[in-house]
């Protein structure tokens, strides 16, 4: 079955400025997947369980949260925090009989560009192999109106300030 | 305070399907703070709730509230409310608020959304350890606060048995032999004699084994 997967990213303000940096036609260009919205918070630590949850209410396919390296997260613990809560979710998925792999946490370097497309494109592939989401409502997504993205503005220094 | 889990979502998702409307209704007190049944966990299982009725190609609706206690009456009353609005209630508090929306809601319809596991404390974050069974009969004055009804695995009253190894329980080499843990309290704290105390043949009625328990006081009735 072909289609295009709604996949939703959630990746902290240091993981993902250079993806960021690139603007909507760069990372077209780049290679990020059609359906691929990047959802970018101060910090994976902000993310709660209930808000990767709405993301599959909402008609996600699949969810896919980036954040800094466990060991060496800019705010400590907030990507040891985010993994916990995808887990949190991976758990709940598998006890609802669905793929618990539809959600997924990577770590990368902050500022690694072509490590942030690939994870898109990993999760991209996955969930086109297992089909779009059980817990897609199809009367309502298919009135959805485009998802907010976040704006993608072009900082005035290119690339991830290193540590 | 009481420590309970999230029932797997499987369960509760089954017990609901029959319902199109669901309250789902937490509590502010021990679920709360050992991050069971408290607004958050509410917000979750509601979520959760939602999916898993949409998997199987129903619609559910549902209302989250979560209320400062359900063991006491004027809580569950203010559950009136939402009359009208639900065809079943899944607490998430523990087994007490169930039992108190059971008996103070004839008609309503309530099942439990955590399992309730023991009373306890919080270890470190996430984690979890028994620490008074509730036994109504506290021994804690003689065994240096370190209760061995709650934990040891034999509740022992009169020293270790043989299977204590090293400080260790043979359960479980991660559980503490606690009468190795009274005997070094008692020894450091120079109450070492209170171990001599041959504690009498136990009367467990007060520990449940006489029934359903309960407390009267009768400063306080009206």
């Amino acid at each position: 079955m072909s289609f295009t997967p709604d996949i939703q990213i959630f990746c902290c303000h240091y993981t993902s400025q250079q993806a960021i940096a690139e603007g909507a036609a760069g990372l077209k260009e780049d290679g990020l997947p059609a359906g691929v919205a990047i959802n970018r918070l101060p910090c994976s630590g902000k993310l709660r369980v209930s808000t990767l949850l709405k993301a599959f209410e909402d008609g996600a396919d699949g969810v896919c949260v980036v954040g800094c390296p466990a060991d060496k997260c800019h705010n400590v613990s907030g990507s040891r925090r985010a993994a916990h809560r995808v887990l949190a979710v991976k758990k709940a998925l598998a006890e609802l009989g669905v793929e618990e792999e539809r959600i997924e946490m990577f770590h990368l370097e902050r500022g690694f560009h072509p490590e942030f497309i690939d994870a898109a494109v990993t999760m991209n592939e996955r969930v086109m192999g297992f089909g779009p989401s059980p817990f897609r409502d199809e009367e309502k997504t298919a009135i959805k109106t485009p998802k907010k993205k976040v704006a993608v503005k072009k900082p005035a220094r290119k690339g991830g300030k290193k540590k | 305070m009481i420590i309970a889990e999230r029932k797997p979502v499987d369960e509760i998702v089954e017990m609901v399907a029959d319902a199109k409307r669901v309250l789902v209704l937490g509590c502010r007190g021990c679920v709360s703070v050992c991050s069971a049944g408290g607004e958050r966990e509410v917000e979750i299982l509601a979520s959760l709730l939602r999916l898993g009725a949409r998997k199987e190609g129903r619609t559910l609706e549902t209302i989250e509230a979560t209320m400062v206690r359900q063991c006491d009456r004027e809580y569950i009353e203010a559950i009136d409310q939402w009359a009208g609005r639900y065809d079943a209630i899944v607490s998430m508090a523990c087994g007490v608020g169930v039992n108190f929306i059971a008996n103070l809601r004839p008609d309503d319809i309530v099942y439990p959304g955590v399992n309730t596991g023991c009373m306890g404390g919080s270890a470190e974050q996430g984690v979890w350890t028994e620490q008074c069974a509730g036994c109504g009969n506290c021994v804690l004055h003689l065994t240096g606060g370190l209760c061995p009804v709650a934990r040891c695995a034999k509740s022992l009253m009169n020293g270790p048995c043989g299977g204590s190894q090293n400080g260790e329980c043979e359960i479980n080499k991660d559980v503490p032999c606690i009468w190795q843990s009274i005997h070094d309290r008692l020894t450091r704290t120079g109450r070492r004699a209170d171990m001599d105390r041959v504690a009498p043949i136990r009367d467990w009625s007060s520990a449940g084994h006489g029934g359903p328990r309960k407390v009267v006081r009768d400063d306080l009735t009206v």
